[in-house]
């Protein structure tokens, strides 16, 4: 099978504007996007720069748009693909680096932001915590997160908004939040109770949509704000009385 | 010029373990050639050991009973002294991850649950389903942003600095910008991971080229047991994405074509969890005896496990069948082969980590601090990486706070940048020669032919050869895209030196040592030969050219006696 890639192509030192660049690829066996990628830069030009690691789809690191999807390189089948021409973009909605390569400064940015650690309360007990596995099974939807950016990226509120958080270090959030171990105090939600927070996104879903990992980072979204009404309402209530 | 207390060379679980260990006082900074979540640690799949007894089958379990089988297990090639005390410390490190929030699967009652692995008398490899690695990973990346780590990303370390026996700093290429900057450390701790990419069957990243081995080799740091590579019994036909232990764990068996689990033959009672090395022979012979699919791979099959406990205890597992084989284990059995998966061998350490080299340490994978010894039992490696990535941290702080500093360091430093940045230019003018990817696919083919899981004599010596041939082509390398900047291509010239070295140790080491214990099966010497062979295989580059020499292994408690399972 013969494959035309039309590439992105752009460093910000040299290029003064981005540009598509076709190569032609040739194979006979299954390969994955990532490898025919890699055959492309080690056969036909070598300045092409794009990011990979694990091969496995668990690293996070090969997060592109393919023919318009948002997908791992690394997990996508060229067969499947189902399209003799292939064109690759990098993640939108970030710095371009050089070619595939973007700057995802912001997306670190956002998730330190939110305190991703566990406030594990009292001192350490000898044993562990003890918990029941269904009560650990409420955050495994969101453990899955490989930090791949897709989520950050396709978000509208995020291209029009620098101050949203975006979905994934949000669903990183209540990943702690819903974690029976964690004893943040609940003031410490009000950095998210924000037009910058919770309250920016625009519960479209993109988000859930592009996820490679099925993580639906905005269900996350969707119980913190369930989480912050409640407990306003809560509040009210005691001081009503 | 930057300048550091400590610099930690890698982010990945041992690296991230070493930083967060490391005196709060002292200026710490971690290195790492990619962002720390996309090191090789966050694959792991199956456990972590520690004797914590919570299986109804392990409450005999101990911390020496642990000891035991790891030593065992070694092939008695383990440093008796240091396997206890990773052992010792494993219940203890397993509490703190928990208390830092790794969300380990649990046992009814709400204790860590814990699976049986190979080579192990009791459950006891505690879990997050089949993600491990990644919560594992996770979790110190997320105490390293709580405690404020710096992180200088997607720097590739190309030289270690050693002048009078004492380590400067490190020389590196910045992706991004392409500059070549000379970084200054009073201490410089290695966690580097291996080099699975040596051969070319392997279930380790594509970025797993073992560089940080290569550059301390060069430096003048010994290396201790490097013949001693592990070949994991499961790995997913043709793409070689690891399928954990936990699936035989959790009772998957191994079949061949004629419907029989095999290991009958092999391992009658431990069967499917014999250690590694025991699996992967017999699942090697099986397919060279004609008894494979293809004559090239067996079946692991899962179906009777059942659909609820795959989908809950081995979700990753599916995920990647799904994915990459277009199969649901629930209803197929995984078409599996061996493939290298671990280095027991490394930069050689002692207990605290450190090395030959002063204000030098390493830690994880990259080092051998004499615990795995012949053969690595499933789940010891991740338990290594956060004791022994811990136990470097305090003993680099430790060192610096006790040193003195090195005056006018700096002038030496740019020099030995230089000198890598000359190669670098030597590289970038040639417009022909020879291509890094070419030499690295014969290599890897060398390695995999010649050094696997059966050796000889006659193929050793071929692949030495064969390895001196391509140190000569390397010699003729050239840079076809002129871009320094996220030149993949640049990494792989640089780090190729290193592989190149490596490939030559592992086979130097196999070739000398005439006898067969735990993963190293020479087919000239079938027997174990604990008279002359119970000693650390030692190599150290003197002027270019690899020195071999011997050291004992420490025997305490435990006298060698023959492996039955
Ligand atoms: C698929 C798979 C599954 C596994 N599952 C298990 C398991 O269930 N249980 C278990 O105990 N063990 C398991 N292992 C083994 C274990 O995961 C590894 O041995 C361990 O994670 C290694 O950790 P590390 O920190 O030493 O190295 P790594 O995680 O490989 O990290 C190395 C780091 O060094 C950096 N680096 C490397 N070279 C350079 C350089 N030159 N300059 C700058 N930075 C550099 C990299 O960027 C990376 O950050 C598994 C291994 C594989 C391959
Ligand atoms: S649902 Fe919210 S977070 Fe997700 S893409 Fe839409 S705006 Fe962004
Ligand atoms: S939530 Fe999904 S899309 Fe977003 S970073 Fe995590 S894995 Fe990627
Ligand atoms: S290379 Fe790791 S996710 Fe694709």
């Amino acid at each position: 099978m013969e494959y035309l890639f039309k590439i992105f192509r752009y460093d910000p030192l040299k290029d003064e504007h981005p540009y598509f660049e076709d190569y032609s690829f040739e194979t006979k066996e299954k390969k994955s996007l990532l490898e025919a990628l890699m055959e492309i830069r080690n056969e036909q030009d070598s300045t092409l720069a794009f990011r990979y690691s694990c091969r496995e789809a668990i690293c996070g690191s090969c997060a592109m748009v393919i023919n318009g999807n948002f997908d791992m390189a690394c997990r996508t089948e060229l067969q499947k693909l189902g399209s003799s021409q292939i064109v690759i973009e990098p993640l939108p909605n970030l710095e371009i680096q050089k070619d595939l390569v973007v700057d995802m400064e912001p997306f670190w940015q956002a998730l330190s932001q939110i305190k991703p650690y566990i406030f594990p309360g009292e001192k350490m007990q000898e044993q562990g915590h003890r918990i029941e596995e269904k009560e650990m099974e409420k955050i495994f939807q969101y453990i899955n997160c490989i930090m791949c950016g897709c989520c950050y990226s396709v978000c509208p509120v995020v291209s029009r908004d620098e101050r949203y958080l975006g979905a994934a270090a949000l669903a990183k959030l209540y990943r702690f939040v819903k974690d029976p171990r964690d004893k943040r105090p609940f003031s410490s939600l009000s950095g998210v109770n924000t037009e910058g927070g919770v309250w920016g996104c625009d519960t479209v879903f993109r988000c859930n949509e592009v996820c490679p990992k099925e993580v639906r980072p905005a269900d996350g979204i969707e119980a913190l704000r369930r989480k912050l009404v409640v407990e306003k309402i809560k509040r009210i209530f005691r001081f009503g009385r | 010029m930057i300048s550091q207390d400590i610099l930690v060379v890698g982010g990945g679980l041992a690296g991230l373990a070493a930083a967060l260990s490391c005196d709060p006082n002292l200026k710490v900074a971690v290195v790492s050639k990619v962002h720390p979540l996309r090191s090789h640690s966050v694959a792991a799949q199956g456990g972590i050991n520690a004797a914590l007894g919570n299986s109804p089958d392990g409450r005999d379990d101990s911390w020496e009973r642990h000891a035991f089988d790891t030593i065992k297990g070694s092939d008695y090639l383990a440093d008796q002294d240091i396997a206890e005390l990773m052992c010792q410390k494993a219940v203890s490190a397993i509490y703190e991850l928990e208390y830092l929030g790794v969300p380990f699967s649990r046992f009814p009652g709400g204790v860590i649950a814990q699976r049986p692995f190979g080579g192990a008398g009791f459950p006891r490899t505690c879990y997050a389903a089949d993600r491990t690695g990644l919560v594992i990973l996770h979790t110190l990346f997320e105490q390293s942003i709580r405690k404020q780590v710096k992180f200088f990303n997607e720097w590739l370390v190309t030289k270690l600095i050693v002048k009078d026996g004492k380590c400067l700093g490190v020389v590196v290429y910045d992706l991004a910008t392409g500059q070549i900057v000379p970084v200054r450390a009073r201490a410089v701790i290695f966690t580097t991971g291996g080099y699975g990419r040596v051969y070319s069957r392997t279930t380790n990243a594509y970025i797993n080229h073992g560089s940080g081995i290569g550059i301390a080799y060069k430096a003048g740091v010994p290396l201790r047991d490097m013949e001693f590579v592990q070949f994991h019994p499961t790995s997913l036909f043709g793409k070689n994405i690891l399928i954990t232990e936990g699936a035989r764990g959790e009772g998957g068996y191994l079949v061949n074509n004629k419907g029989k689990r095999f290991l009958e033959d092999y391992a009658p009672s431990a069967m499917e969890l014999a250690p590694r090395d025991i699996v992967a022979r017999s699942i090697q012979t099986e397919i060279d005896k004609g008894n494979g699919f293809d004559n090239q791979y067996i079946h692991l099959d899962l179906r009777h496990i059942g659909e609820e406990k795959i989908k809950k205890r081995l979700p990753g597992i599916r995920e990647i069948c799904i994915n990459f084989a277009a199969i649901d284990p629930v209803d197929t059995p995984i078409p599996i082969q061996p493939a290298q998966h671990y280095s027991m061998g490394g930069i050689d350490v002692n207990a605290k980590c450190a090395s030959l080299v002063e204000g030098f340490f390493a830690a994880g994978e990259c080092a051998c601090v004499g615990v795995h010894g012949a053969n690595r039992l499933g789940g010891n490696s991740l338990l290594d990486t956060v004791v022994f990535g811990k136990i470097s941290g305090e003993e680099a702080s430790i060192y610096v706070k006790g040193s003195e500093e090195t005056n006018n360091s700096e002038k030496f430093l740019l020099e030995e940048a230089l000198e890598v940045k000359a190669r670098i230019e030597e590289w970038e003018k040639r417009s022909s020669g020879v291509r890094v990817h070419r030499l690295l696919e014969e290599l890897k083919v060398v390695m995999s032919e010649n050094v696997g899981i059966f050796r000889k004599k006659k193929d050793l010596t071929e692949a030495l050869e064969k390895i001196s041939e391509l140190k000569e082509d390397y010699k003729r390398v050239y840079l076809y895209g002129k871009c320094l900047r996220y030149s993949q291509e640049l990494v792989n010239i640089l780090e190729f030196d290193s592989m190149l070295d490596l490939a030559e140790v592992i086979t130097l080491g196999a070739l000398k040592r005439e006898e067969t214990r735990g993963s190293h099966y020479r087919l000239d010497f079938k027997e174990r030969n604990d008279e002359n062979w119970l000693k650390h295989t030692l190599v150290t580059c003197k002027e270019g050219k690899p020195q071999i020499s011997y050291s004992g292994v420490n025997i305490s408690k435990y006298k060698p006696e023959e492996r039955k399972y």
